[in-house]
């Protein structure tokens, strides 16, 4: 038998130590190490505290608005300068952090759960139920987007003292979800055909075990990437209805708001307009780029 | 009969389908004894991976049993039936889907002890993970690495690791050679000739390739859509086959020896397999056969030794020709 | 069956005297993230009509890099040729432009693959594919091109052609599939039938038809056929001559029957005792330890050495140069005498 302790692994020789480790220890290690996670992490705290404590970074009110200064250039501390109301462009941006960070991340969320249990549930359990789910999800995605989002919105927001953040958390969260169902469903249809989970459910696992070992660690990836997406769509979601006068209404202020009512002036003034962009812009594409991390992460075989 | 270990009568399953019933096993009598092999070959399509997954608890039979060191396994509940299934364990084809490559090789051997704790030894579930990984001819100390960092035989040690890891008295492998490369596959086959001397296994070797199968097995049963038409030992089966499918697969099988070129039995087949869903009346295999005749169609023969077979044999014409003598 | 064909695909160079494949040192690298797989490195292979070169080797030994080299077929990047001559006729196809090389590949030299299903587009009949290459190579009709589609599924033996020339190509069984694409391939006449792995995908008794098959065109039409495969017991039985490869090079040539009672090379003569045989019981198989290289970190010296039974010190220094053991006999071992037992 001496032959068959002969094979000898062709690779570098990796860490091996003596203590076992799982796939959760090995992806933080990998993490640690990726420059672009800790970019990616930086920028999501910072958003983060602009939306929790908006004042750390500015000492201006955005609701401070002097026609006087319409479309004034930068001074003091409005260092991106005044819009066509005469408000504090960096202030207006720097609240704005809070409605549309908390809109985005709760419609997100919401929709991330609805499609995870749809979608697993729909390509777990498969036969009528998956009938009956993916029907209910063409039924969803057949609905104008818009119009559905319209009437949602309207409904939810009866309330004249709200705010409409909850409304429009709502409406994003409860039309949002389908894609990322879709992508759930076929990626856990595949993964459940995978001979691992046969060898699994001879080894006598039960349905936690396969789904929860097996089955979701080897199709979240896709659903992942679908949420970061949906992340920067519900934040656009946002100002559109904001503009559309069903998102948020009052005092609120998101960068939505601010980027659809300057629109018409862009032309003659661009800060207004380009500075919410830019921070939206960079808070979707921190977003993205850590759910790429983290989900590179979780896959051995790009280590 | 006490040394049969395993043991199938009358195992059938049936697949319902758009285009009706695939006949995928249909009436399969078998039985295998502590330690020994049996092959079962046959071409694609004749039942013999369903036979594999019936084997494992994988499907549920449509009809007949499987018993188990005696016991029926549909009769069994609860922990009796736990301890049963835990006695037959099953290596897969394909080494690249059959570990979960998300797992360390340490969780993948470690799993079943996650699953059935009472199976842990004593001295640790790490312990008898790296213990495995010994038995089977790996480095214990890559219990952190993941599949995708072995070779395909590495990887097929995994899963015979995994398959041993509870200690079973029978394997059932579902082709495992047969995704490997030629060097490689003779490393696997002498790891499971040795792992079942060492631990007294019993395997049920299932393959497509006769010359594999030959090698390992003690006896041989050949399958041909969904039936076994020819059971013996090894002498029997390819020496002295009286199935005239035997026959044709045997001499269809290459041999790695140029100078039996043109002095071999050549029977060639025409046609292909006919579909399971609608097998021909009587034999099965009556419309490739060259000695069919009319009464084929109608009774259908039974896998019974017979005037001109010492062994069971499923034709009514069965006699015995040496297709392996050279001219 | 070569008429007015010859002039509308005509090739210029091309010497009816020259050998009818001659592949000279060539070299083929795959540049990837991962660093520089070495594929192919150094390969010489000739092909005359009407024989039968089987290319042998394990999977990433670049025996079918070296076939898709030869027709032309690598996706650039990240293949990339780095060396060598594909001479067809004297023609170097790898200097010709990419149309004439387009003719040689349609008319001259033909492959065939494992996978016969991918390799057939699934939403066109079988007789339009065929009838297609009619057309537009040799400028037929329409009728005469399902005419000649039909005779076609006819010699490759497909019973009831006529009806069949009109299913697609998921209504055929795999061996029936793998008849489809041999009468492609031959459609336009080769000389040359490049076979990758035909039956490796098949049953055994569908093997040997498609094999006999082969062989039978083979003879009626003089081409010269390179097959290659994993497998030595098909080889046994079809090839004339063998190419054994290993770690993109081939480390042994010889005419079949000297090759499997006499192999030269340490490699070749471990693989044929690590085989199970049908015709052999009772032997306990004989293991060829490790793996084969990854093609990106290629041992120095003889790639085979860390795995070689017969290796001594200078086989991890010096690669071995290539004996010619015997007129038609080569291969590349320090040890040719010893393992040979002379």
């Amino acid at each position: 038998m001496s032959d068959l302790n002969a094979v000898t692994t062709a690779e570098a020789p990796a860490t091996d130590a003596g203590k076992p480790r799982g796939l959760a220890g090995d992806a933080w290690l990998d993490l640690r190490s990726r420059k672009v996670f800790w970019i990616a992490a930086a920028l999501v705290v910072v958003v983060l505290l602009m939306a929790a404590w908006p004042s750390l970074f500015t000492s201006a009110d955005p609701g401070d608005c002097l026609l006087a200064r319409k479309n004034a250039g930068a001074s003091g501390g409005a260092i991106f300068g005044y819009d066509f109301q005469g408000c504090d462009v960096y202030a207006k941006t720097v609240y704005g952090a809070r409605d549309s960070v908390v809109v985005a991340i709760a419609a997100t969320l919401i929709a991330g759960v609805i499609g995870l249990f749809v979608g697993l549930a729909a390509g777990y359990a498969g036969g009528w139920i998956d009938a009956l789910l993916s029907r209910f999800i063409d039924v969803m995605l057949g609905v104008p987007f818009l119009l559905g989002a319209i009437v949602l919105a309207k409904r939810l927001s009866s309330d004249p003292e709200s705010n409409g953040v909850v409304a429009v958390i709502l409406t994003l969260g409860v039309l949002g979800w389908t894609a990322a169902a879709r992508v759930m469903r076929s990626a856990v249809i595949s993964a459940k055909n995978q001979d691992y989970v046969a060898a699994a459910r001879m080894l006598g696992a039960g349905p936690g075990r396969l789904m929860f070992r097996h089955i979701l660690p080897n199709s979240i990836s896709p659903f992942i990437v679908v949420l970061t997406i949906l992340l920067g769509v519900n934040i656009a979601g946002e100002a559109t209805l904001s503009y559309l006068g069903v998102g948020l209404k009052g005092d609120a202020v998101s960068w939505g708001l601010a980027i659809a009512e300057t629109g018409p002036y862009a032309r003659t003034a661009a800060a207004p307009l380009v500075w919410p962009s830019v921070f939206l812009a960079a808070t979707v594409l921190a977003f993205i780029m850590l759910g790429d991390a983290v989900r590179d992460a979780f896959d051995p075989k790009l280590r | 009969m006490s040394d049969v270990v395993l043991e199938t009568r009358g195992l059938v399953k049936h697949f319902k389908t758009r285009a009706g019933a695939v006949r995928a096993v249909d009436g399969v009598d078998l039985q295998l004894r502590r330690g020994e092999t049996l092959g079962v070959v046959g071409e694609s399509g004749c039942g013999k991976s369903t036979l594999a997954k019936l084997l494992v608890g994988l499907e549920k039979p449509s009809g007949g049993e499987i018993r188990v060191r005696g016991d029926n396994m549909a009769r069994l509940r609860g922990s009796s039936l736990r301890r049963a299934r835990r006695n037959i364990q099953m290596v897969m084809q394909d080494p690249y889907t059959s570990l979960n490559p998300r797992m360390t090789v340490g969780d993948i051997i470690g799993e079943p002890y996650d699953i059935h704790p009472d199976a842990v030894p004593q001295h640790g579930k790490q312990r008898a993970v790296q213990e495995l990984l010994d038995l089977v001819g790996l480095n214990p100390d890559h219990i952190n690495r993941y599949p995708h960092q072995f070779s395909g035989g590495q990887r097929q040690r995994i899963g015979i690791a995994r398959a041993l890891a509870l200690r079973p008295e029978i394997i059932v492998c579902d082709e495992p050679v047969s995704a490997l490369d030629v060097s490689i596959q003779a490393q696997v086959i002498n790891l499971l000739e040795g792992l079942q001397r060492r631990l007294g296994l019993s395997y049920v070797f299932i393959a497509h390739d006769l010359s594999v199968v030959r090698h390992i097995s003690d006896r041989v049963a050949v399958m041909y859509l969904g039936k076994i038409v020819e059971y013996g030992n090894q002498v029997a089966i390819y020496d002295q086959p009286t199935h005239p499918y035997t026959q044709a697969l045997l001499s269809a099988v290459p041999v790695p020896d140029p100078r039996l070129r043109g002095r071999r039995d050549h029977i060639m087949l025409s046609g292909d397999v006919p579909s399971p869903a609608d097998p021909p009346s009587g034999c099965r295999f009556r419309t490739r056969c060259w000695k069919a005749q009319p009464g084929c169609a109608e009774h259908e023969p039974l896998l019974q030794i017979r005037e001109r077979s010492p062994h069971p044999s499923a034709c009514h014409f069965a006699e015995i020709r040496d297709v392996m003598r050279r001219f | 069956m070569t008429d007015i064909t010859a002039q509308m695909d005509a090739v210029p160079g091309i010497d009816p005297r020259a050998p009818l494949l001659d592949v000279r040192d060539l070299r083929v690298e795959f540049r990837t993230r991962e660093g520089v797989a070495r594929a192919v490195n150094g390969v010489t292979l000739r092909l005359h009509p009407g024989e039968t070169l089987a290319v042998l080797g394990e999977s990433g030994c670049g025996k079918s890099v070296t076939a898709q080299a030869i027709m032309g077929i690598l996706d650039t990047p990240p293949a990339h040729v780095t060396g060598g001559q594909v001479l067809y006729r004297g023609v170097d196809l790898l200097r010709l432009p990419e149309n004439d090389r387009r003719k040689v590949r349609a008319n001259r030299i033909a492959m065939i693959f494992q996978d016969a299903l991918s390799a057939l587009n699934p939403v066109y009949t079988v007789g339009f594919q065929l009838g297609e290459l009619f057309r537009v190579h040799r400028g037929m009709s329409r009728g005469d091109a399902k005419r000649r589609a039909v005779e076609l599924l006819d010699q490759v033996r497909i019973p009831d052609a006529k009806r069949r020339v009109n299913d697609y190509p998921h209504e055929f069984s795999g061996g029936m599939r793998q008849r489809v694409m041999i009468a492609m391939a031959l459609a336009l006449d080769p000389e040359v039938l490049i076979a990758d792995e035909p039956t490796t995908a098949l049953d055994v008794t569908v093997q040997a038809q498609i094999m006999g098959l082969l062989a039978e065109l083979q003879r009626e039409r003089n081409m010269g056929l390179m097959l290659i495969t994993h497998d030595m017991g098909v080889v046994a039985d079809v090839a004339d001559r063998i190419a054994v490869m290993y770690a993109g090079q081939v480390v042994e040539e010889a005419p079949v029957y000297d090759i499997y009672a006499r192999p030269a090379h340490a490699y070749t003569k471990a693989l044929l005792e690590s085989i199970p045989r049908l015709d052999l019981k009772g032997r306990q198989l004989n293991v060829i330890r490790g793996l084969p290289p990854a093609l990106t970190d290629i041992p120095r010296g003889c790639a085979f050495h860390p795995r070689c039974a017969y290796a001594r010190e200078i086989c991890g220094i010096e690669p071995p140069p290539a004996y010619q053991i015997a007129p038609q006999r080569i291969a590349s071992c320090h040890f040719v005498r010893e393992v040979l037992g002379v």
